[in-house]
């Protein structure tokens, strides 16, 4: 077991009669993917050190319903984020952050017609904001010299177009932060969207996230950053069928942040 | 009979004319099959989209080279049409080259015209070479063999003679004004056309007229027959691109809708006050229960439909697309072509039958579009970014997934575990919610 992390739920603020500054909603894969459980680690982490009020649901969180909506599932969405929207309501959340696009674009996009109005940021957008703020300090060039290829997350970029709060993050590391040929509006997909993550692809002469990390190996950079657990999973897959493992390696943008900062 | 050639050309310009008019109203009512969709918000960006993207053509030079030459033509089309207007009203009343009044004005315009013909005959070389001698991968795509290949290259053909009559109609003319033929005035200026001069000297005066005869007949006949091709190809998109643009997507592009009847049931459902057992109210009995998805053209709405009839094959959706570029079947143009070519067989359907479509026992899905289609895409938008004219080939994509789902519950077996462990768990994984927390002390 590693340091301890200060973590609050909604129900102990409640219990406190305070509000937290934002809700963090972790996601079915930061909470349960063990990948993905260090990106959720690196960024409370980042949280921590910024001395931020926040909360999570804990295990009042439940899916999304994202995955099911794009599978075609609307019924299965629809009763999700109904229920979603009530606890959220309930609580009177007002900002939302997460670490998960496709959690992002369907709070930001999807929830408002269903009764669900937020604020809703993505991680690197909010910890963009911190350090805006002044509240996050980037200390260390432990990065210095390292190259950085951002792989953009479909429904971070394309869909919502957020494509600068990643890059700028990255580059106060000191790192030089390096593009592949396609990025911004024509990335690649990393092969997940569309429930894909959860099926096997269907018949082909390749593997979408083998084409991607194609095109990331080819920039030379060490380091692929993702700002997308699933994207993080198909991507480091991806570098073992180049048999790239051993000089590459794939990280999200808040663990770069927080390995840049000793935590 | 001095008045033949006016009665001839007004007949011509009628029945030209009059085809259009009917086959646009079969488009429109085709169209209109469709379901019905609010796209009467923000009508400042949608104006402003459609200059943006129809009229500034910023969507095409995305590719520059082949971006440019379809700005060329586009703009001779466009410019070209002045001279066109000339030579409908020339031909109605008589007269001939009835701008010429104009002066240097006139010079100058028929000069513009005469360099556009050129660099319009050149983009349409590049652009046949480009499909027949290079083979640009988007343009050899299993959907485009047969009847799209053929209708690309009509085009080009097309195209191709309208310029060609245009600048041999100016060369007789201007050769006929050289040697002061009656009804010849001196007028125009002829920058391209006066080096097909040597292929006219030594014709005499009548010969000179009838090439100059023929030529500007044809022309305008070739313009006529063109404007009727249009309904039978996919060369529709210099029309549809207009209206399809104002009313392309103005949301991000990872909304999607939310389905209204589900939103209904959803709301009953979870309505603590709601009694399971009551008999539906009397308004509710009449309505049949909305089918959820689209299995065929008519479950899409009419902006969907819009969409298929504007799509021109370029093939920028497929290329971009993860899943065709990594060999599966998805082609997102695919997609457009078939949910057009169902629509077009609905309509001769109803044609055929006095206006009523009589079942054939065909649909969208499965006689077109298979599911292994369906299944591969991953919803990147990558389509949607790519398409020139605002097309959204994931739409359809995704409302056709919802019927397979929703009415059919025949998604991948993968799927539908996924899917029972967000109704058990609310997780796509099995976990126990209570473990949600874990990570914390890990």
């Amino acid at each position: 077991m590693s340091e301890q992390l200060k973590v609050k739920t909604m129900q102990e603020f409640m219990a406190e009669g305070k509000q937290p500054e934002i809700l963090f909603w972790v996601g079915s894969a930061g909470s349960y993917d063990d990948r993905a459980k260090k990106i959720t680690r690196a960024f409370v982490k980042l949280l921590n050190k910024a001395k931020v009020d926040f909360a999570v649901l804990g295990t009042e969180e439940s899916s999304t319903g994202d995955v099911a909506k794009r599978a075609g599932n609307e019924f299965l969405f629809q009763m999700q984020a109904m229920m979603n929207i009530e606890l959220l309501n309930g609580y009177e959340i007002k900002r939302i952050v997460t670490c998960d696009p496709h959690s992002f674009n369907t709070f930001k996009n999807e929830y408002p017609g269903l009764g669900g109005n937020y604020e809703v940021l993505h991680h690197t957008q909010y910890l963009k904001e911190l350090i805006d703020n002044g509240r996050l300090t980037m200390d260390g060039d432990g990065y210095k010299g390292k190259r950085i290829t951002f792989h953009d997350p479909c429904y971070l970029g394309r869909a919502n177009s957020v494509f600068d709060a990643p890059r700028e993050l990255l580059s106060k590391t000191k790192a030089d932060v390096v593009e592949m040929k396609r990025f911004k509006k024509t990335a690649l997909c990393c092969g997940a969207g569309g429930a894909q993550m959860f099926k096997e692809p269907e018949k082909g002469d390749m593997d979408i996230n083998v084409m991607r990390t194609k095109d990331a190996l080819e920039t030379q950079a060490q380091i692929i950053a993702t700002g997308c657990p699933y994207c993080n999973t198909m991507m480091t897959d991806g570098i073992k069928v180049h048999e790239k493992e051993d000089s590459v390696t794939v990280l999200d943008v808040a663990e770069v942040l927080a390995n840049s900062q000793g935590l | 009979m001095e008045y033949v050639p006016n009665i001839l050309f007004a007949l011509a310009l009628i029945v030209g004319i009059g085809f259009f008019v009917r086959n646009v109203k079969k488009l429109a009512r085709n169209i209109k099959l469709g379901k019905d969709v609010d796209v009467s918000d923000n009508k400042a960006q949608r104006w402003k989209n459609m200059a943006r993207i129809a009229l500034g053509q910023t969507k095409m030079v995305v590719r520059p080279i082949a971006g440019i030459m379809h700005v060329i033509v586009y703009v001779g089309f466009i410019i070209i049409n002045i001279e066109v207007l000339e030579i409908i009203l020339d031909g109605l009343l008589g007269t001939h080259r009835l701008f010429s009044p104009l002066g240097s004005v006139y010079n100058f315009l028929i000069a513009s015209f005469e360099i556009l013909a050129l660099l319009v005959i050149v983009a349409v070389i590049v652009f046949w070479v480009r499909r027949n001698i290079i083979r640009i991968q988007r343009f050899i795509k299993p959907e485009m063999k047969g009847w799209p290949k053929t209708d690309g290259n009509l085009i080009l053909y097309i195209e191709l003679v309208l310029m060609f009559l245009f600048l041999t109609m100016n060369a007789a003319d201007f050769q006929l004004q050289q040697i002061g033929a009656e009804h010849y005035n001196k007028a125009g200026a002829f920058p391209v056309s006066q080096f097909l001069l040597p292929l006219m000297e030594g014709l005499s005066e009548s010969s000179l007229i009838l090439v100059e005869r023929t030529a500007w007949w044809l022309h305008i006949l070739g313009i006529l027959a063109f404007l009727n091709y249009l309904y039978y190809s996919k060369h529709l998109h210099i029309l549809l691109a207009f209206p399809n643009t104002y009313y392309g997507r103005i949301k991000p592009q990872g909304q999607f809708n939310n389905l209204a009847s589900v939103t209904k049931e959803v709301k009953l459902m979870m309505d603590p006050d709601a009694d399971p057992f009551a008999a539906p109210a009397e308004e509710d009995t009449a309505e049949e229960p909305e089918k959820f998805g689209a299995s065929d053209v008519m479950d899409l709405n009419w902006v969907q439909l819009l969409n298929a009839y504007t799509c021109t094959e370029c093939g920028r959706c497929t290329s971009e697309c993860p899943a065709n570029q990594t060999g599966k079947k998805l082609s997102p143009r695919k997609i457009m072509m078939d949910t057009r070519d169902r629509l077009e067989e609905v309509g001769k359907n109803m044609d055929a039958n006095k206006g009523e479509f009589v079942p054939d026992g065909k649909q969208l899905l499965d006689d077109y579009i298979t599911r292994e289609e369906l299944w591969a895409c991953t919803t990147c938008n990558a389509c949607v970014e790519a398409c020139p004219v605002s097309i959204d080939p994931l739409s359809i994509i995704v409302e056709m997934r919802r019927y397979l789902v929703m009415e059919q519950s025949a998604a991948p077996m993968e799927l539908n575990n996924m899917m029972s462990n967000i109704e058990n768990n609310g997780a796509p994984w099995p976990y126990n919610q209570m473990d949600r927390l874990n990570w914390v002390n890990e």
